[in-house]
């Protein structure tokens, strides 16, 4: 048996001295640089900020929330009156930005699927006009749209005095569309509970539907169906709570139409203009998506004998999503920081209402820090919601 | 077996696959829905039509006549607006003996503009190009040298001060951008996160509260007295915008560019700035620019927003113009449509020429 | 070890010249910039007929204008040293508290949140004013108590709104603001009938119908005065030699309106007047200026580069120019209105 050699000695431990020629030495280096002149700009900002707002007498700090606004909303929400503070007005213009947001982003959203779907229609008509409709609206400046719209809608609408009636329920002038709009009384509860309910069930239906046709293969009407207890849930509701149908109706005074519900002209141009203008954009998104999609899949719906619409619902559409969702965020958000013009045309939003309490308060830095608060939060919380939807159409690989 | 050949009857001839009718045939009756399609759109196209050249055309008036206009209201459009108060919405205030300079001014600028659209300019001159076509617009349009008299910025407006605005930007926010993108891209996990901090806090806020932040705390950030012009202000805030938009795009570009290139310079010896330079950016930017000219598109129709702050580009010159006018006032739809059709000249003409562009970069890469 | 190159010494150096920057801000001498410059750099509204406005060639005019018109008389010797510079309301206070104006004379309303926390000083009251409604004739509205539920249309950035919102729940009036960014916008809504009625200082209102209705008997400005809308210019706080000479260039106009002098006999009076007070106005007596930093004819300057108070208001909005507004309030004290000048000595 021959002599194990003698073990070697261990290798010499590696100098772990500071030297430049080290990557990871000059990294650090660069990032201590970095980030100490970022905070020390930012601190000489501060400082220098505050140092002349108090040499000229510029109050600062949140506090100026708690006190009474001092100004009338056009449009207001939760009861919201003068006396109520700076807080409560900020709430009712993010309302208002919400609420415009989310129906422009649900009409956007339908508007421009028809417009990208309709760029691949048999009809040269259809064609064309879905074409002509996406470079229009694409390529002019969506204030400018905005102002239009406005012009439109305060010049040749007729005025408060004569407006235009309805069936006697719907006055439309330029202050607006007047429409007779619920009073809610207790019993209205139950029938939010019963639609609330009714959601449940919707989606336990289609749960179920879903699996009798992976089953059996056998298709019940989903949507359909699910609409359908929707509307039955809610009536139930409605008729136990003891059916009350109480509407406010709009009726004329001596210089206007009073009462009801009303849509004022600067929300129908934001709502329209924006809905008009994001849903060119929608289009190319859905068009560049659906295009995507390989002539392979299309040759194969036409072989096994799906119609033209059936092949886009059920082969199509569900792979092009894939590839529409990311770009559809970014539409999304688009409209809703675009929904901010409505400081142009007099819609009371989130930035209109910062622009009259900087006016009033003189706290030009705190508001400007909630505008931008707020759109942060939105922007953040939809492109949340957007990354759960389009993990769920994402392709499941191994 | 002597009777005679008798050909069957001859069949009909099969119904043509071209041709006008077959054209029609097919892509306007294809089927009963598009038929009915075909017959709705087109009573309304004919009725949109017939409206707008009755309203258009045939009876508008051209001659910049008040008067006239007033009684043609209703039925004819009034294009004597854009007669009357054209060059001062195109022009904005400027001094109108001086209109030729802002003339020269424009083409100056769209020069660099135009040679960047071109593959073959795509050199290291091209920087020059820039420089010398920025400093030929300033001198032109403020004056004060060779002669020529002092127009201060604040007389500024209408379609030179939007391209300004928008060149201007972009030439400042694309080196930004570039910056940006690399460190977006680092090992270096500050460095990257300030880059994702930068980039997500602009993206997150419309441009409008931007614009409010430079008019109303810039000057807060500086002693009293040493604040900078409105229009300084301005162009830092959309710079600052327009940068972070192009850092993404440009990050785009970079993750086309394959790890091995990056890996083939450090394996000759090339440092991380000269593999950047050298080998890198030219591949990633050559990639990048439809999305830098889409980006272009962009910005030019968003510096219509600086009319909020009392700018008063081609947006805010119309309103301007026709503000304070009642005798034009009543015809600003006109005047609307004619700066939405100078939009629309210029951004469609360059998204199509981006996409002419695209197409051509990509044809060595389809098999 | 770290070896130093070049790049670090520039970084530190870079860092260095970013610390002068932190140096605190100190109150600056405005006459001396002024002097230095050779200019007042006057803020002022972007087109009020009566107070300010441009004419075609770049010429200003109105009570505003001519305010800053002498002051710069008198303190730089001539009346055309002015730089002017058109706000609107929102930019106003920010381009006063920046140093981006000297002088601000744009028909503000001297109010305490403006006086206490935006870092101004009032100097004066040029105008004393009221808030009003204007309604189209056409409606047959005669008195804002009949404005019930109406729309109205207000610019954001003034005492308007807030001065709506009290007036409309004082009396039960309900009444839905539409508030627009900018002058020409809330203008626009107003003219095309958007709202019913259009609210802001009574002279406003009066300049607005006069430049911009297409016949003023189409509209009707409605008696009710709902607020005090003193106006005058403003200075930044902390520099009292600056406020005092503004202060006292208004109070001198009035006092000279008082004591006879006007722009054409102002070179009469300083040689032939025996009343001591004209002598201290005009400065042949008793050298005031000198107290203010300025010489002795500062006053007699600035009264023949525009005329007394009395005349500045006839020649822009008296009851002669096409805004035809009343003296009333405007008048001096002795002849019953509010314009009481402190004496000048």
């Amino acid at each position: 048996m021959s002599e194990l050699i003698p073990p070697r000695r261990a290798p010499a431990a590696r100098r772990q001295g500071l030297s430049w020629r080290s990557k990871r030495v000059r990294g650090w280096a660069y990032q201590l640089a970095a980030v100490s002149a970022i905070a020390f700009l930012a601190w000489l900002l501060v400082s220098s900020t505050l140092a002349n707002m108090r040499l000229r007498g510029i109050q600062s700090g949140f506090d100026f929330l708690l006190q009474p606004a001092g100004f009338d909303i056009g449009e207001p929400w939760f009861g919201y009156e003068s006396v109520n503070p700076y807080w409560k007005a900020f709430a009712v213009g993010v309302m208002n930005t919400l609420r415009v947001a989310v129906i422009g982003i649900v009409f956007s959203t339908l508007l421009g699927t028809a417009l990208g779907i309709g760029r691949f229609s048999r009809n040269v008509l259809v064609r064309g006009l879905c074409y002509c409709y996406v470079e229009l609206f694409r390529n002019v400046p969506v204030l400018l749209q905005l102002l239009v719209w406005y012009l439109a809608f305060t010049e040749y609408l007729p005025a408060p005095t004569e407006p235009l009636r309805a069936a006697g329920l719907f006055f439309v002038s330029k202050n607006g569309l007047s429409f007779p709009s619920p009073h809610w009384v207790p019993g209205h509860g139950l029938a939010v509970a019963g639609f609330l309910a009714g959601i449940g069930a919707a989606a336990l239906y289609l749960w179920f539907a879903k699996r009798r046709f992976e089953q059996t293969g056998q298709q019940l009407p989903a949507l359909l169906g699910a609409v359908a207890l929707l509307v039955a849930t809610t009536a139930l509701g409605l008729w136990a709570g003891g059916s009350p149908v109480e509407f406010e109706l709009p009726a004329m005074s001596e210089i206007q139409v009073e009462g009801g519900g009303s849509w004022t002209p600067e929300f129908l141009t934001v709502l329209l203009g924006l809905s008009f203008y994001t849903s060119a954009f929608i289009a190319e998104v859905v068009r560049a998506g659906i295009a995507s999609v390989p002539a392979g899949q299309h040759e194969a719906s036409a072989s096994l004998g799906l119609s033209r619409l059936r092949s886009m619902r059920l082969v199509v559409m569900p792979q092009a999503l894939r590839l529409i969702i990311p770009p559809l965020t970014n539409q999304y958000l688009n409209l809703t920081k675009n929904s901010s013009l409505a400081v142009a045309v007099g819609y009371p939003d989130v930035v209109s209402i910062a622009n009259t309490a900087i006016n009033q308060s003189g706290r030009a830095v705190e508001c400007i820090a909630i505008i931008m608060a707020v759109y942060l939060t939105t922007s953040l919380l939809t492109s949340a919601l957007m990354n759960w939807l389009d993990r769920r159409s994402a392709l499941k690989e191994r | 077996m002597g009777a005679a050949f008798t050909p069957i009857p001859a069949r009909p001839a099969p119904q043509r696959t071209t041709g006008a009718l077959a054209w029609v045939r097919k892509n306007l009756f294809a089927s009963i829905p598009n038929a009915i399609a075909t017959l709705l759109l087109g009573a309304f196209l004919a009725w949109l039509a017939f409206h707008f050249i009755r309203w258009g055309i045939v009876h508008a008036v051209g001659k910049p006549d008040a008067d006239l206009c007033q009684a043609a209201r209703g039925t004819g459009a009034c294009w004597g607006v854009i007669v009357e108060k054209g060059r001062f919405i195109l022009m904005g205030r400027y001094p109108s003996a001086e209109h030729w300079r802002a003339v020269l001014a424009v083409l100056a600028l769209l020069t660099p503009v135009i040679a960047s659209c071109s593959p073959r300019c795509w050199k290291p001159w091209l920087a020059l190009v820039w420089v010398a076509g920025i400093a030929a617009f300033f001198v032109l349009m403020l004056g004060g040298v060779f002669g020529l008299s002092r127009v201060p910025t604040d007389q500024w407006g209408g379609l030179p001060l939007t391209l300004m605005l928008t060149v201007l930007s972009m030439a400042m926010a694309f080196p930004i951008a570039v910056v940006v993108a690399l460190g977006r891209r680092s090992t270096m996990p500050a460095i990257r996160s300030l880059c994702i901090v930068y980039i997500e806090l602009i993206r997150g806020v419309p441009l409008i509260s931007l614009l409010f932040m430079a008019s109303f705390m810039f000057p807060l950030f500086l002693p009293v007295g040493k604040s900078p012009d409105v229009l300084v202000r301005v162009i830092v805030g959309i710079t600052l915008f327009a940068a972070a938009y192009m850092a993404e795009i440009v990050r785009g570009g970079l993750q086309t560019v394959g790890k091995g290139q990056t890996e083939a310079a450090d394996s000759i010896g090339l440092g991380y700035w000269q593999a950047q330079r050298k080998i890198v950016l030219p591949q990633a930017l050559a990639a990048v620019v439809p999305g830098i000219m889409n980006n272009f598109i962009s910005l030019l129709k968003d510096t219509s927003l600086v009319t909020i702050v009392s700018l008063y580009e081609l947006t805010g010159a119309l309103s301007l113009a026709l503000g304070s006018d009642p005798n034009w006032r009543p015809f600003k739809i006109e005047a609307y449509f004619f700066i939405a059709a100078v939009y629309f000249a210029m951004c469609f003409s360059m998204s199509r020429y981006s996409l002419r562009l695209e197409k051509r970069l990509a044809r060595g890469s389809h098999r | 070890m770290l070896k130093p190159s070049p790049k670090h010494w520039c970084a530190t150096a870079a860092l260095a010249a970013l610390a002068t920057l932190a140096l605190p801000a100190h109150a600056g001498k405005t006459l001396d910039a002024i002097k230095a410059r050779g200019q007042v750099v006057c803020g002022v509204n972007t087109g009020l007929a009566g107070f300010s406005q441009a004419d075609a060639s770049g010429g200003w005019s109105g009570l505003d204008v001519d305010i800053c018109k002498a002051i710069a008389a008198a303190t730089l010797g001539d009346a055309s040293k002015v730089k002017w510079v058109p706000l609107n309301a929102q930019q106003r206070f920010t381009a006063l508290q920046s140093g981006e104006i000297d002088i601000l004379s744009r028909n503000t309303t001297w109010t305490l949140t403006r006086d206490a926390s935006l870092g101004l000083t009032f100097t004066g009251v040029t105008y004393y004013d009221g808030q009003g409604f204007m309604v189209p004739t056409k409606s047959k509205i005669k008195s804002a108590k009949q404005l019930k539920g109406a729309t109205v249309c207000v610019q954001s950035g003034t005492t308007t709104e807030k001065n709506l919102t009290d007036y409309s729940k004082a009396n039960n009036l309900a009444l839905k603001p539409v508030v627009f960014e900018k002058l020409e916008a809330t203008n626009a809504a107003y003219f095309s009938g958007r709202c019913q009625a259009y609210t802001t200082d009574a002279s406003g209102l009066a300049s607005i119908r006069n430049k911009e209705a297409k016949s003023p008997d189409e509209h009707l400005i409605l008696p009710e005065l709902i607020s005090k809308e003193p106006l005058g210019p403003a200075v930044r706080r902390g520099d009292e030699e600056w406020a005092a000479i503004a202060r006292w260039v208004v109070f001198g106009l009035i006092e000279a309106e008082e004591y006879g002098v006007t722009q054409a006999n102002v070179d009469a009076m300083a040689k032939d007047s025996k009343d001591p007070v004209v002598g201290r106005l005009l400065g042949t007596t008793e050298d005031t200026g000198k107290l203010l930093g300025l010489d002795k004819d500062w006053l007699a300057r600035a009264i023949k580069a525009t005329g007394n108070y009395g005349e500045i208001f006839e020649k822009n909005v008296g009851p002669k120019t096409a805004l035809a507004l009343p003296r009333g309030s405007n008048q001096l004290w002795s002849k019953g209105g509010f314009m009481y000048a402190p004496p000048v000595r």
